[in-house]
């Protein structure tokens, strides 16, 4: 299972990591001895085996309804690289009309 | 007379009580034996010793009023000094991850397994160094750079929780947290020659804790001894409504009793001693097992079939839940941020280049093995071999208490020895990863030393939510040896 340098781009585009030249290539090789290790799995038969999402019993516990005081919002902004009138600043993302 | 550091634990709380020591005493002890040993070993990101002397102040006012009334039990954690590891928020207090993207970061709250800590008397001395998100086995993806083994400093103190192994062993601190998604606490415990609990999935709660793999993540302690442990564990489990993975169970008495080991059955997994071990890995665990079953217990060899599969399992399904449980660095909320041209650059750019190599793969892995037309042939096949592979461990506790095995294949790797080559890495993890799959608990302790002077570790895995057993055990064996007593030389 050797993973091109396209594909390799493609992840890097779905993870949101810009990645220079010399690592897509490092990670091409990387990844692709990783899964190529991992395809051992694909010889175990699985057919009659449900998946393990957690080991714990399935459960969507509910905490009761109540009101409760949230942090300030100068406490969750404090880390913030750039803030505004109490608000996440970003750049623009919509074109100027 | 030993040196304040050199006591243990429960030593240093006798002594708190009687009046012989004060925890500002304890405290500066530490505080000046970091300021001696860790620029060498660099196990600290970050200290706080004002948090910490205040901390102690206020435990010594307790203890007066304490002595006076002699009413309300005192915790056994009260005035003690602690280190944590950097993945676990406290707040107000510089929190990394070992990470550039959230170099700067004050968690706006506390973790519960630190609270309960800190309500329960302790003193903060600071956070611990660990790999990148606590994705490696050797501290050396720590983006502040490597700590280094007390035993040999050229060498590795083993990973993630290795900056709290290392301040553990040298006498840093009486214990350390640590958290264990693969062997983080038991692999770092063993390469440094002290004792490591990995609890049960759900046993502490993980609020606070900055997720890595979430049906993975546990959160440990490690000090010098068994009994030592005990005070941290039974303060720090419990369900809290903070996290709805916490379970409800109650926790058990745990009485300790001598080393009389009688009716305990323990089981020998065949497949946890493969081709290329250290030969006096094995030696040394199998002297251990054979002392155990000289205090009484009985022994015999079990078979967990599917044990090679927890690697790959492993390396699938942590990635998966690593890469969605990262996607929040984005450079909006905290941590630094790169300016790029527009908002979507700046994600990438952020991301691109405040992340380490190691999670960076990681990252890239899971998204793969997440991504439309490979998700069931990788994260759902994985999924599906989980299921075998905590059934073996279903199946082993059918006939005896306890899984006693090695921690690691190796003692304590060279810095840099693993290069560039991160699989030859992740087989330093074979026997850890099975206990997280499976969600079982885990306790590794030392029992020799190589030819180099290297610690040794034995694990013992017990039943979901046997933390009592484990302790007990390893206590029983810690009566009868004094491996865990060594301590290396650093003067």
């Amino acid at each position: 299972m050797a993973l091109t340098l396209d594909e390799v781009r493609h992840i890097a585009f779905l993870a949101r990591l810009e990645l220079e030249e010399e690592e897509l290539e490092r990670y091409a090789q990387q990844l692709s001895a990783v899964l190529e290790y991992a395809s051992r799995l694909n010889e175990v038969d699985t057919t009659q085996i449900a998946p393990t999402a957690s080991v714990l019993p399935l459960q969507a516990p509910l905490r009761p309804d109540i009101v409760r005081p949230c942090p300030p919002r100068e406490l969750m902004l404090s880390n913030a690289p750039e803030e505004e009138r109490g608000m996440f600043r970003v750049p623009p993302v919509l074109e100027k009309s | 007379m030993p040196g304040l550091t050199d006591i243990s634990l429960l030593d240093a709380a006798a002594a708190l009580r009687k009046g012989e020591v004060s925890s500002r005493d304890l405290t500066e002890a530490c505080l000046s034996r970091i300021d001696t040993l860790d620029p060498r070993l660099h196990a600290f990101l970050t200290l706080t010793p004002d948090l910490a002397l205040e901390q102690a102040d206020a435990a010594d006012s307790a203890l007066a009023s304490w002595r006076k009334s002699g009413s309300a039990d005192l915790p056994l954690t009260h005035g003690i000094p602690l280190a944590i590891k950097d993945v676990l928020c406290v707040q107000g207090v510089q929190t990394t991850c070992g990470s550039k993207i959230l170099e700067g970061f004050l968690p706006p709250y506390t973790a519960t397994s630190v609270s309960r800590l800190i309500d329960a008397g302790s003193v903060i001395l600071g956070k611990t160094n660990t790999d990148e998100f606590a994705m490696g086995s050797s501290t050396e993806n720590s983006a502040y750079g490597p700590t280094h083994n007390p035993w040999d400093l050229e060498r590795v103190p083993g990973g993630s929780s290795g900056g709290s192994a290392a301040a553990v062993a040298a006498g840093l601190c009486y214990a350390a947290l640590g958290t264990d998604t693969g062997g983080s606490v038991r692999q770092p415990a063993s390469f440094c020659g002290v004792t490591g609990l990995k609890t049960s999935y759900g046993r502490v709660s993980r609020y606070g804790l900055i997720a890595y793999g979430s049906s993975l993540d546990t959160v440990g302690a490690l000090a010098r001894s068994a009994s030592d442990l005990i005070p941290l564990f039974e303060t720090m489990a419990g369900y809290d409504e903070l996290d709805s993975t916490s379970v409800r169970d109650p926790l058990p008495a745990l009485v300790l009793n001598g080393s009389d080991l009688h009716g305990l059955h323990i089981g020998v997994p065949r497949e946890y001693f493969i081709d290329g071990m250290q030969p006096e890995v094995e030696a040394a665990v199998r002297t251990a097992i054979a002392m155990i079953e000289s205090m009484g217990a009985s022994v015999e060899e079990v078979s967990l079939p599917h044990t090679d599969l927890a690697l790959p399992v492993y390396y699938l399904i942590a990635p998966a839940e690593a890469s969605a449980n990262l996607a929040r660095y984005d450079g909006v909320r905290f941590g630094p941020r790169v300016t790029g041209d527009d908002l979507w650059d700046q994600y990438l750019q952020t991301r691109g280049s405040l992340f380490g190599p190691e999670v960076k793969r990681r990252i890239m892995l899971g998204t793969y093995a997440l991504s439309a037309g490979y998700y069931d042939a990788y994260y759902g096949q994985a999924q599906k071999v989980r299921t075998l592979i905590k059934a073996d461990f279903d199946q082993a506790f059918q006939s005896v208490d306890l899984l006693a095995c090695p921690v690691a294949p190796t003692t304590a790797f060279r810095i840099g020895e693993h290069g560039d080559d991160p699989l030859s890495m992740y087989l330093e993890d074979v026997f850890t990863l099975p206990a997280n799959l499976a969600g079982v608990p885990g306790i590794s302790f030392p029992v020799g030393f190589d030819t180099r002077g290297l610690p040794i570790g034995m694990q013992l895995n017990a039943p979901h939510l046997g933390e009592a057993l484990l302790l007990k055990s390893a206590h029983s064996y810690q009566q009868e040896t004094t491996w865990h007593m060594q301590r290396p030389v650093l003067a």
